[in-house]
Parts: C-alpha cells; sequence; structure tokens
C-alpha cells in the first residue's frame, strides 16, 4: 500500500505567549519554537504503521521553507520512506485552497492508495487541506478519523462525531482520510531513525516543477484573505451562586441545561 | 566559525528533550530520589532508543556518534531530571570507552553490544578509601598466578557499582615500581566473580537514581584475558577516560542549570507579589539575566570541549574548563532558582530544591573542581614556560 502523508511545519504555541505581528495579520514567530502539527504526527504514524503490516511505501509532503525539512527528517526518522518539500517565495500567503492544489499537482504524478493528513493543525485550526485536496484530486475523503482498516480495495473508517459518537463507514480507494489525534501511539524518535533519516531521499520541488503560475498560488491565487488578527478582549462577567450545596448544584444545572451543554 | 548545531544534531537533541519531558516525569523523578534505586525499567527504555550508546561505533550495537552527540542528549535528560538523568546516561560509563580505546576486539565484542541494547550496566572502579583523586597509587593489587589476575583491596564511591554486570578495576600490578603510578593496570571483572562483593551506600545528597557503592575484592581470580590493554598503563588510561567523562560531567552541569533557570523563569512569570509578577521586579529579572549568561557560557565551553575530543585535538585544559566552569554555574543557577522561588523552592514538591542537591555532585565526582584547576594551572605553567 503506497501512503502519502501530507504534514504541517507549526510554531508551539500551547505554552508560548503569543502575539500579533506588526502587519496585524498574523502572529509573531521569532521566539517561537516549531515541530510537525501533532495531528500530523499521528497521521504520520498511522502511515507507518499501515505500511509495517501492509509492505508498500510511505511519503511524507509539505509545503513549507527550508525549516520544515526537521518536520520532514521527524517523519523519516518515524520510518516514512522519502520526503518532498514544496517550496517556492510565490508560494507565501496560500490559504487552504492553494495548499490543496500545490499538493495535488504533485501527489496526481504519485502513485498512492491512501492520502493521509492530520485533522486540523494547531496554528490556523482551518482543518480543510485534506478535504479540499481529495476533491480536487476527484477522490473520496473522511475526516475525523479514529480508526482506520483497508482491505481488498476499500477502507473501513470510524469517524467521530459530536457528543462522543462514532460512524463507520467504507470507502473506495485511493482515498483521503484526515486523522484525529488518539488514533495511535506515536512512538518516539529513535537515534537509530534520525541516522537512517539522514541518509533518506528528501526531494525539493518548486513553482516550475508542479506546473502552476505565480497567479495561481500565493495570495493572489487564494480564495481567503486574512484582514485582522487580534486577542479578543477579555469579558468581565461572572454570576457569583450562593447558597447550600444542594441549592447551588441545582442552579449550576439549571445553567448548563438552559445553555443547552447538557 | 559556526555556532550552529548541524540538522542532525539538532533533531538528535529534539528527540532526547520529547522522551525525557514524557519519561523523567516529575512523580517518578521524586519516587526514585527518595528510593534511591536505580530506573531499571527507564534506562532499558532509553537504550532501546539509542540515546545510552550515543558515542560507541554501529559495530558494536552503537549510534556511531561521536562526545558532543553524547553531550547533547545528557543535557536534555539532566534538564528534565538530574537524578534519573544522571542514572540513564551512566549506565554506559566509562568501560566501553576504555574497551574502545585499549582493549581488544575479543572483549569490545563481548562487552560493548548488551551494554548498547540496556541489559547490562558497567561501572568504573578506580576510588578506593584512601584514593580520591589521587590515582597515583592503589591499594587494590593484582597479582599474576598461572593464567589467571588474582584481585585484592577495596574500591569506594563507585557509580553504578550495586547494579553493574561489568566493572573495570583500576590496580597495582607493580608495587615496587617508583613512581607507583608506573605500575597500576585496568582489569575487566563481571558480576559474580568469586571474592567480589559489593555494598551499596545509602543517604547521598542528590543524583540519588544513580546508585553508588563500594567494592570488596579478596583474592578474586580473573582471567588473564581480561587485562585491559598493556601491562602497567592503567593510570594512563584513566587520565585518558577522565578526559571524556569530564565533559559529560560538564554538560549534566548545564543541563541541571538550563531545567532549573526554566522553572525559575515560568514561576517569575506567575508569581505575584505587590500587584505584579516578581519578574517584573529588578532584583529578580537581573537574577535570571545573569542566570542566562552563566548557563550560555558554560553550554559554550562544554560544546567546545567535545567538540575537539572529537576532532581529535582533545584538550586537557579546555575539558577541565568546562567542568570546573558548568558546575559551578549548575551551584551558582539552581541556588538562585531556589531563592527566586522563596520558600516554596525549599519544598520538594516544587523540585528545585532537587535539583540543587544534585548539582553539587558536578563539583565533585570525575575529579574535583579543585583538580580541575590544578589541571588548567600546570597547562598555564607549560605555556608560560615555552
Amino acid at each position: 500500500m503506497d501512503i502519502i502523508v501530507c504534514v504541517k511545519h507549526v510554531p508551539e504555541t500551547a505554552e508560548a505567549d503569543v502575539a500579533i505581528a506588526e502587519d496585524g495579520k498574523s502572529i509573531k514567530t521569532t521566539e517561537l519554537v516549531y515541530d510537525i502539527n501533532e495531528w500530523d504526527d499521528y497521521a504520520a504514524e498511522e502511515a507507518v504503521l499501515l505500511r509495517d503490516k501492509l509492505g508498500g511505501s510511505v511519503t511524507a509532503i509539505t509545503v513549507g521553507s527550508e525549516e520544515a525539512d526537521s518536520t520532514l527528517r521527524k517523519c523519516l526518522a518515524r520510518g516514512a520512506d522519502r520526503a518532498i518539500r514544496l517550496t517556492d517565495e510565490a508560494f507565501e500567503g496560500s490559504d487552504s485552497y492553494v495548499t490543496a492544489k500545490i499538493l495535488s499537482k504533485v501527489i496526481k504524478n504519485l502513485p498512492f492508495d491512501l492520502i493521509l493528513t492530520g485533522a486540523q493543525a494547531s496554528d490556523d485550526g482551518c482543518a480543510q487541506v485534506g478535504v479540499v485536496l481529495a476533491e480536487l484530486l476527484g477522490i473520496p475523503h473522511a475526516t475525523m478519523v479514529k480508526k482506520l482498516e483497508p482491505k481488498d480495495g476499500i477502507v473501513k473508517v470510524n469517524q467521530e462525531l459530536e457528543g462522543g459518537l462514532e460512524e463507520i463507514m467504507e470507502l473506495k480507494l485511493p482515498a483521503m482520510l484526515a486523522i484525529q489525534t488518539g488514533i495511535n501511539e506515536p512512538r518516539y524518535i529513535s537515534i537509530m531513525g534520525i541516522r537512517k533519516a539522514m541518509k533518506k531521499e528528501l526531494k525539493v520541488l518548486g513553482l516550475k516543477d508542479i506546473g502552476l503560475t505565480e497567479e495561481e498560488v500565493g495570495e493572489s491565487g487564494s480564495w481567503i484573505i486574512v484582514e485582522k488578527m487580534f486577542v479578543p478582549s477579555v469579558e468581565k462577567e461572572a454570576e457569583i451562586l450562593t447558597g447550600g450545596v444542594d441549592e447551588i448544584a441545582t442552579k449550576i444545572t439549571e445553567t448548563l441545561k438552559t445553555r443547552g451543554l447538557i | 566559525m559556526d555556532f550552529n548545531l548541524t540538522e542532525e544534531q539538532r533533531a538528535i537533541k529534539k528527540a532526547a528533550r520529547e522522551f525525557s519531558e514524557k519519561e523523567l516525569t516529575p512523580e517518578l523523578a521524586v519516587e526514585f530520589d527518595q528510593r534511591e534505586e536505580f530506573p531499571f525499567e527507564l534506562y532499558k527504555k532509553a537504550a532501546k532508543l539509542g540515546f545510552t550508546s550515543m558515542r560507541f561505533p554501529e559495530k558494536y550495537g552503537g549510534q556511531g556518534y561521536g562526545v558532543l552527540e553524547d553531550c547533547l542528549v545528557t543535557e536534555e535528560m539532566c534538564r528534565v531530571d538530574p537524578g534519573l538523568g544522571v542514572a540513564v546516561m551512566l549506565g554506559t560509563l566509562m568501560f566501553p570507552d576504555g574497551l574502545l580505546m585499549f582493549g581488544t576486539e575479543e572483549q569490545k565484542q563481548r562487552y560493548i553490544p548488551p551494554l548498547c541494547t540496556g541489559e547490562k550496566i558497567c561501572a568504573a572502579a578506580f576510588s578506593e578509601p584512601a584514593h580520591g583523586s589521587d590515582i597515583t597509587r592503589m591499594d587494590t593489587t593484582a597479582k599474576k598466578h598461572g593464567a589467571e589476575w588474582i584481585l585484592s583491596g577495596n574500591k569506594e564511591f563507585i557509580t553504578n557499582a550495586p547494579v553493574a554486570d561489568f566493572f573495570c578495576v583500576l590496580c597495582q600490578t607493580d608495587t615496587e615500581v617508583s613512581p607507583s603510578h608506573k605500575g597500576e593496570s585496568l582489569f575487566a571483572v563481571e558480576k559474580g566473580t568469586p571474592g567480589l562483593e559489593v555494598t551499596k551506600l545509602q543517604g547521598k545528597m542528590g543524583i540519588k537514581p544513580c546508585v553508588t557503592g563500594s567494592l570488596a575484592l579478596s583474592d578474586a581470580a580473573i582471567p588473564e584475558a581480561n587485562l585491559i590493554g598493556e601491562l602497567n598503563k592503567g593510570f594512563y588510561y584513566a587520565l585518558d577516560l577522565f578526559n571524556g567523562t569530564r565533559i559529560a560531567v560538564a554538560a549534566e552541569a548545564v543541563g541541571m542549570a538550563q531545567g532549573a533557570f526554566e522553572r525559575a523563569l515560568r514561576y517569575s512569570k506567575e508569581r505575584k507579589q505587590f500587584g505584579s509578577p516578581i519578574i517584573q521586579f529588578q532584583g529578580v529579572s537581573f537574577k535570571l539575566a545573569e542566570m542566562a549568561i552563566k548557563i550560555e557560557t558554560a553550554r559554550l565551553i562544554t560544546y567546545k570541549a567535545a567538540w575537539l575530543y572529537d576532532q581529535g585535538k582533545m584538550d586537557p585544559m579546555t575539558t577541565a574548563m568546562a567542568k570546573a566552569y558548568a558546575s559551578k554555574v549548575a551551584m551558582d543557577v539552581t541556588d538562585q532558582a531556589i531563592q527566586i522561588h522563596g520558600g516554596y523552592g525549599y519544598l520538594a514538591e516544587y523540585h528545585v530544591e532537587r535539583f540543587h542537591r544534585c548539582a553539587k555532585i558536578t563539583e565533585i565526582y570525575e575529579g574535583t573542581t579543585e583538580i580541575q584547576k590544578l589541571t588548567i594551572s600546570r597547562y598555564l605553567l607549560k605555556r608560560i614556560l615555552a
């Protein structure tokens, strides 16, 4: 089974002090540390697990700058066979649609049975690239995938729904699956893995290699333009509940019920 | 000149960081600090991922990197927890290095692979009750008897002694020669050798998961083939070995300082006094600035010592400077980290007191700070005379 896993190099923002950049449309990245998007790490692990079970190959792809090599090397150290980095100045400012378009141009010329992406990226949280990519390639897709089992030209997947529900469906291969965290337990990167990763192929392709024009990528090709980014103001509205334990518990239950939370 | 780590070195550092942050949990750290026991499971896990065999050749199951890469891993582990970090990284202490430099092919094949996989642990038995820093004379003797060496004497303060499977033991093989250090030799001794008895030392100040003990050898017979390298060269071998391990201790110290510093920095942003986070007060922020300066300089000299070593240009003076300076920095920084935490810093729950207790050893083992200064001053004198 030939698997392509699309990954993104993202800033780690969980414990960092995030600030808006001068342009008012992005965040300051100078002090931030980058790593593979958490969801993509699960997707890469799942790809390697499947390859180990069924044979075939795993190719990791990213759209990003040279710094993204560390994320690709991580995939290679995890067990991916080869990696492709798509880099061009013209790609800057691309939205999810353009990113998917860039990926589709490369992927359509590669042999594949399955494309895996993370369910979303931790930086912009768009959760769109995988789905758009599937549409552009004309293949079926599923999102929020918690379990998958390919067999005889189809893949059976468990898709996470709201409120703890799960849906089981079958997709014809080739297909695109957006992977949810928790589907596996990503292994630790070993030193042996790093040693091997440094010897594996990491191909770099630009605008000219993929057959798109400058107008078709970057901001000019995008359908979504970011106008402004800001930190929402903190609301200071709190209701202090008083009374006995039973009374307070009843009030909490009522509030939650009226808000539709339980 | 390039101060950047390579892509590969950055990947190693990151892998070590991810492993340490997930596995060397504060709960585990406190538990093993209290139990004073070696963390076997953690050691094996780290070994399986290659972290404990960084500097050994691939041929023997190692990772084929150098002292610098070994330092990167050590630093990351000690940053998360000094006790567990040191315990894990010292499981393969010195013995394989000695074999690689001076041993026979048979010795390398026999001992190094099981150390790389984490099945076995080793120890280096140099110090004696009457000889700590001074290894110019050994009271432990080895006498040739037929095809065997008969070892007798006591070794003290031996890292890993209670859990080690293999020991390299420094003995006096020529008791007549003067100066006496020209009559010392190094031997490989295996656990279970009749006449070898090991006792565990309890009540250390820090690095408690890295267990220490003493050896009593009473007519312990080992095969002739267990002599490492040439007869009566042991003293010189020991000095060569210390030049490698001292860099590793400097890396431990840098990691400990970094870990305590990060805890203090985080705390200073959260803790409010007089209406502001305490980092807003110059008394605290300047402390942090000074800690950052010290750590960065200690790290640079440590990397330089490691780099020189890997280039085959090992410089005992740089190594001694790295060890003496980084260990001092570790003591200062962990002390200030407690100070920034105030009363909370004095509690085990806030972890920095453990970092401070652990940091002290870096000024003592593998040659005290005074011994490092002795080395430095001797080289300075030589340079002046030359």
